[in-house]
């Protein structure tokens, strides 16, 4: 039976180390609402949405009361709506209105986000692709939960470097049209190679089409636990400190297998996978930043900081996936700037730069995520930014992502402010040499030689 | 069967476990078990009990147990024991 200290421990991870389930996300596929109107598509989705998800938020609530455990977000993936709306739509505005339906939606049914305005061209775009992304800009303007994501490369087919360049000029026009807005439409717009079909975290989720017709995702989190128990091991050799990250790690997951196996009950839609990351949020004592520094360094960014960082994510998968039957999505620690206080903290004493947080990412996932750059940065610049990132997760045969935003009218040394969970962004340098002759070749990358394994 | 978690936490004073307990009989829930510790100068009592025989929904209970709780001055908390289990079983 269940001893006291047990109880307490568990407790004190909920009440003083933010352990909390970040999101259970419902996977929902939209392809049984394809229809060449595009009014009569809007309203299928919508009556879809509304129809399946009505009972998300309040089971997530249910089961965050019984438990005593916080399921910070309820949300929504579904289908890459450039697939959806192929046959419907003829103009970036047929996309908008599409997004706009999603946003009610999305908050007749409570959640607070929606992912899966998306496009899937790692080889090539379709004239369809090819619009949706440029309605992303207007898309992110006109909505306040939709969330959008571009995979843009993979192992197995390469780089559309077409796409990189696109997606280039599409960030810049986001942060551009966006700029009056209360949030940068930037932070819900990602960039991805080898992009999950089950990824639970905005803004990179979609529903996959390899996935059923619906499906329960669950996110969880808990960086705070692992430096807690992190704490009680100063000074410990390498073995001791990894065995420590492990069992957290275990502990962590667990919560997340019970909440997504009872939600699934509940809603009666299939199990998916638990996504085991360490997902910092502003909150104090919630930073994966903090763990870096617990482990020894003074400052993420310090040397170490990628050794550490690839210790630290390789245990906490070792110590997840024994927790959990299906694990999926990204899964490893996340280095987010603007959500995590110990990184805004590094940023601000120098010691973090973006090249420091490119090699980061070559360890962990996924990737350059909520940083503020100048807003006088170039569009090719920032395609160069997203090539080198795509490049690291072709390469390497793991998700990347970049989520960068360009801040209009600041330069290094401001601060944008967000607010919530996406916290606030220091500007950061970015490298000032051009890369505009590179960018601008036509064509693709082509697939790297492991990916030959047929 | 479902067990529940009561934990109280605070300030150790006279007639916690005896408000508790009168409440769990008013709404015939069984006790299976108790423990109780002092964490750093607090009072921490567990309980591990049956409510299934009890009319009121889990939601009922947890609330009014909280209540309780805030007129003596402790945090009441009542979790389904799954998430402990999870946790600390393999």
């Amino acid at each position: 039976m269940i001893n006291i200290n047990e109880v307490i421990e568990t407790n004190e991870m909920i009440e003083k180390e933010n352990l909390d389930v970040r999101t259970i996300t419902l996977g929902i596929s939209l392809l049984d609402c394809i229809d060449s109107n595009v009014d009569k598509l809007c309203d299928n989705i919508y009556n879809k949405i509304c129809t399946v998800a009505k009972d998300l938020v309040k089971t997530g609530e249910d089961i965050s009361h019984e438990y005593g455990i916080p399921i910070v977000n309820k949300r929504i993936s579904v289908t890459p709506i450039a697939m959806i709306g192929s046959a419907a739509c003829k103009t970036t505005d047929d996309y908008v209105k599409i997004a706009k339906t999603l946003d009610k939606a999305a908050t007749e049914v409570g959640v607070n986000l929606l992912g899966g305005y998306s496009a899937l061209v790692s080889k090539g775009m379709t004239p369809s692709d090819e619009l949706l992304i440029r309605s992303i800009p207007e898309a992110l303007k006109q909505t306040n939960r939709v969330c959008s994501s571009v995979n843009v490369g993979s192992t197995k087919t390469g780089i559309d470097m077409d796409a990189v360049r696109l997606m280039g000029h599409i960030v810049k026009e986001t942060a551009i049209v966006t700029n009056e807005c209360d949030f940068p439409g930037c932070a819900k717009l990602v960039v991805f190679c080898n992009a999950p079909d089950d990824n639970p975290f905005m803004a990179g989720a979609f529903h996959g089409v390899t996935e059923k017709d619906l499906v329960i995702n669950v996110g969880v989190s808990g960086p705070g636990v692992v430096k807690t128990a992190l704490e009680k091991v100063r000074g410990e050799s390498f073995e001791v400190l990894c065995e420590t990250i492990k069992k957290t790690a275990f502990k962590v997951t667990r919560v997340g297998q019970l909440v997504a196996k009872e939600a699934s009950k509940r809603l009666n839609v299939p199990f998916g996978i638990v996504d085991l990351s360490l997902a910092p949020t502003p909150a104090i004592g919630d930073s994966v930043a903090d763990i870096l520094c617990e482990i020894g360094l003074e400052y993420a960014g310090a040397p170490g900081t990628t050794a550490a960082l690839a210790l630290l994510n390789d245990q906490v998968k070792k110590g997840g996936v024994m927790a959990s039957s299906y694990v999926g999505g990204l899964s490893g620690a996340f280095i987010p700037v603007s959500e995590d206080q110990g990184m805004i903290d590094a940023v601000n004493a120098n010691a973090l730069s973006l090249e420091k947080l490119e090699a980061m990412t070559c360890v962990c996932s996924v990737g350059l995520d909520m940083i503020a750059i100048p807003g006088d940065t170039k569009e090719t610049t920032i395609a160069g930014i997203i090539a080198d990132e795509m490049a690291i997760g072709m390469i390497n045969q793991k998700t990347t992502a970049v989520r960068l935003m360009p801040a209009i009218g600041k330069t290094v040394g401001d601060v944008v402010k967000m607010g919530g969970l996406f916290g606030d962004a220091p500007v950061m340098p970015v490298n000032p040499y051009s890369c505009d002759a590179f960018v601008n070749r036509q064509g693709r990358i082509p697939a790297p030689i492991h990916s030959f394994k047929n | 069967m479902n067990k529940t978690i009561i934990t109280v936490v605070g300030k150790d004073t006279v007639g916690i476990i005896a408000k508790v307990c009168t409440y769990l009989a008013d709404n015939n829930i069984n006790i299976l078990d108790i423990s109780q510790t002092i964490v750093q100068d607090y009072f921490n009592m567990m309980m591990i009990v049956d409510a299934n025989k009890s009319e009121k929904m889990l939601a009922t209970i947890q609330s009014e147990l909280k209540a309780i709780g805030e007129e003596i001055g402790v945090i009441i908390k009542c979790q389904q024991e799954d998430i402990f289990n999870s946790m600390h079983r393999i």
